[in-house]
């Protein structure tokens, strides 16, 4: 569930990049863009060495003693007091509202509650705390988002990506139909329930398609991997992006925008 | 419709959830149903909560549930001396079983041989039509939908619209084949004779058994909420009344029930009131000229108990049986409700069959879900429904030392392949050296990796491993 009233710390010196195992692996693009944005607002970014994964997909499979290992190997690289930023709705909701369950009655359970406390989903950290102004550098284009399931319900960041687009004054946002329905990717349940999942996305990628634009953003690269992995295996016209790397290339002025 | 949907849900391995999901999801008459029809509930709940501070409604209703649910034991022993103060029998039943049995036997003691049903989910539960025609004994339904499905030989789709994985034109042919009617897709001449139809069972029937919404303890109040006034008959025009319901229905007193009848019919259809209301209170006082003799409820278990003995489970009893978090189901939307192969279909299924049927049936219910959170999210009373999936995923392959699972048929779903893939992959995570050096590695040799990844390459590409982590650039970057 969302946090009732969210309360936002002042804007830091510094925060922990906190990138996660997909960025890390498939779009570090996605994250350098993230460090970037952040660096560009005055924030000076901590990337911890010894970060691997938030644990996510043993939780959700039902693997609670090895997602807690890998859990527990995450607490360690945050000692300062700074804020814990990530480029994902999903591993943010994993960190921010799951880690408390997840070491409850075990000796790191204040400190996985005290670092839960501090995870902050980045777009939203971008627009709420470093109350960023974009100048957009692109051409005119127009492109869809979707939100993340875990961005809009764990994280309650649903009307931040659309701010920001908003800030980009060549930028036209189009929302497709059905836009808060989930695009069935949702960890292993793709492999697990494989048509199930080809049917969600599928129509996602039909709405994303009958907007017209012929770019989408999100929040998560999950979605991300799926939706524009579905629209290239079945010649669709529409590709994705992180909207970290969208709001990097139009805004950062070296001309590598890609419309 | 899915060929197991004949059956008696006796009969359905739910075990067997792939197969039937895979011919929904192929059926496109089935996809097209559920998808008209989940997206006019959908904008009818929207429109229907305009206006309300919804977030508010909802923490009330989900704080007098959690009330209710915490006196339990004394408010269903307040209930019963109240019940039985007004005139109402009380019966307790273990299981479906039990209760089938408490219901024959009141049958048999009137000498009944015909019974009209108002919609009960519970008596599906029980699987009360099915043993009442074994003993003999008739038993109709009269609510629009559940008698289209009775007559089709198939069961509920949906809790609240049994029928909803029909449209018009099969409806229309049904009724046709089974009660000979033309074949007329206008709806006000098929309701009109099936109402027709009906009111000669109604006036006939000996027994007349419906559910319960609320089971108000303070008064003694069974309310039920319906719109089609077969539930007022069923409870009033028969001679003796039976109402079956789950224990975890009663709440304390009638202010509570004003906040759950708005976020019920809102949640459940998007109407701010239904048709019909009713609070039965007792069986026909001696000035009065009609109404039944005899009026019994029934307080079923099934399971409910055990629930109750877990503290975070017990969220499941929270439950007032909307079937919101079914129409907001991206999932129940594709495979419709007959796929699941169990009484309650959808998120508040998944979360609540496994106590049912065991958690080695039902095995795959809570991993048919993407974990959206959509169902949460429009729960009226506030089911936390993905942590739960999350907690019997978890149950399911006996996947935490610190918790154990209690679930009864836990741990049937644990392979130890898959188990040994957690393992290894929790290793590995757990070892930032080793990570960072298999994802280097990764990298690097990213033109060997396989191009077909299961069920995931069937409908979209593989994902492309980048030519550098972002742990290399960032330590380029420090360097």
């Amino acid at each position: 569930m969302v946090d009732p009233i969210k309360v936002y710390p002042a804007k830091p010196p510094k925060v922990y990049f906190y990138g996660t195992c997909l960025v890390d692996m498939f779009y570090p693009d996605a994250g350098m863009a993230g460090i970037q944005l952040l660096e560009r607002e005055g924030v000076e970014v901590i990337y911890p060495e010894d970060q691997t994964c938030c644990g996510q997909p043993a939780y959700t499979s039902g693997y609670h003693d090895q997602a807690r290992a890998v859990a527990k190997a995450q607490l360690g690289l945050f000692p300062e007091d700074w804020p814990i930023v990530v480029p994902s709705g999903s591993c943010g909701g994993m960190m921010r509202k799951h880690y408390p369950a997840l070491f409850k009655d075990t000796a790191d359970e204040v400190k996985a509650a005290e670092i839960a406390g501090r995870v902050w989903e980045l777009t939203d950290f971008l627009v709420n705390v470093c109350h960023i102004r974009l100048d957009d550098l692109g051409e005119p284009t127009t492109v869809a988002m979707h939100t993340s399931c875990t961005a809009r319900r764990e994280m309650g960041v649903a009307e931040v990506g659309p701010k920001l687009l908003g800030q980009l004054k060549n930028v036209n946002l189009v929302e497709q139909v059905r836009a808060e329905e989930c695009c069935g990717f949702g960890g292993t349940f793709a492999v697990r329930h494989p048509e199930i999942s080809g049917a969600m996305v599928s129509e996602k990628v039909d709405t994303l398609v009958n907007t017209g634009a012929k770019e989408f953003v999100t929040t998560d690269c999950g979605c991300l991997m799926n939706i524009d992995g579905y629209a290239e295996k079945n010649h669709k016209p529409v590709t994705g992006q992180h909207i970290l790397s969208f709001l990097w290339e139009r805004t950062n002025g070296d001309g590598s925008k890609r419309s | 419709m899915s060929e197991t949907a004949q059956q008696s849900p006796h009969h359905i391995d739910v075990k067997e959830f792939h197969p039937r999901a895979r011919a929904a999801i192929h059926n496109p008459q089935i996809r097209q149903n559920f998808r008209k029809a989940m997206d006019g509930l959908m904008t009818k709940r929207k429109s229907a909560f305009e206006g309300w501070d919804l977030e508010t409604l909802r923490d009330l209703g989900a704080n007098i549930r959690l009330r209710a649910l915490a006196n339990l034991p004394d408010l269903l022993e307040q209930l019963e001396q109240k019940l039985t103060e007004n005139g109402i029998t009380v019966h307790w039943a273990a299981d479906g079983d039990e209760a089938c049995e408490i219901v024959r036997d009141i049958c048999v003691a009137r000498n009944a041989s015909s019974v009209i049903k108002g919609k009960s989910m519970v008596s599906e539960e029980m699987e009360l039509n099915h043993y009442l025609e074994e003993q003999g004994i008739e038993a109709l339904e009269s609510d629009l939908g559940e008698y289209i499905v009775q007559l089709a030989e198939e069961t509920p789709s949906h809790i609240i619209m049994p029928a909803i994985h029909k449209n018009t034109e099969e409806i229309s042919q049904l009724l046709h084949d089974k009660t000979g009617t033309d074949l007329s897709h206008d709806v006000e001449y098929l309701t009109a004779n099936a109402r027709l139809q009906l009111r000669e069972k109604f006036m006939n029937a000996d027994v007349g058994v419906s559910g319960v919404n609320f089971a108000v303890a303070e008064t003694g109040t069974l309310c039920l909420v319906e719109n089609e006034g077969n539930g007022r008959m069923t409870t009033t025009v028969p001679l003796c009344h039976i109402a079956v319901t789950g224990i975890e229905k009663v709440v304390p007193n009638l202010e509570d029930v004003t906040a759950l009848l708005a976020l019920l019919t809102r949640s459940a259809t998007g109407q701010h009131i239904t048709t019909y209301f009713n609070m039965i209170s007792g069986p026909r006082k001696a000035d009065e000229l009609d109404g039944p003799e005899e009026v019994h409820l029934v307080l079923v278990d099934n399971g409910r108990s055990t629930i109750y003995q877990d503290d975070e489970l017990l969220d499941t009893l929270r439950c007032i049986r909307c079937g919101a978090c079914m129409n907001h189901c991206p999932v129940y939307t594709r495979v419709g409700g007959h796929a699941y192969g169990t009484t309650y279909p959808g998120p508040i299924g998944k979360i609540l069959m496994p106590h049912m049927v065991g958690l080695d049936e039902g095995r795959h219910l809570p991993t048919a879900s993407s974990l959206c959170g959509a169902c949460g999210e429009v729960c009226p009373v506030k089911i936390p429904i993905p942590d739960l999936l999350v907690r019997l995923r978890q149950e399911s392959v006996d996947g935490d030392k610190l918790h154990p699972a209690k679930v009864r048929g836990h741990g049937a779903k644990r392979s130890s392949m898959e188990a040994m893939i957690w393992k290894g992959w929790s290793w590995m995570h757990a070892r930032p050296g080793m990570y960072r050096m298999g994802t280097s590695l990764g990298a690097r040799f990213r033109k060997l990796q396989p191009g077909k990844f299961g069920g995931w390459t069937r409908y979209r590409t593989a994902p492309k491993l980048a030519a550098r982590t972002l742990h290399e650039r960032m330590k380029e970057r420090s360097q």
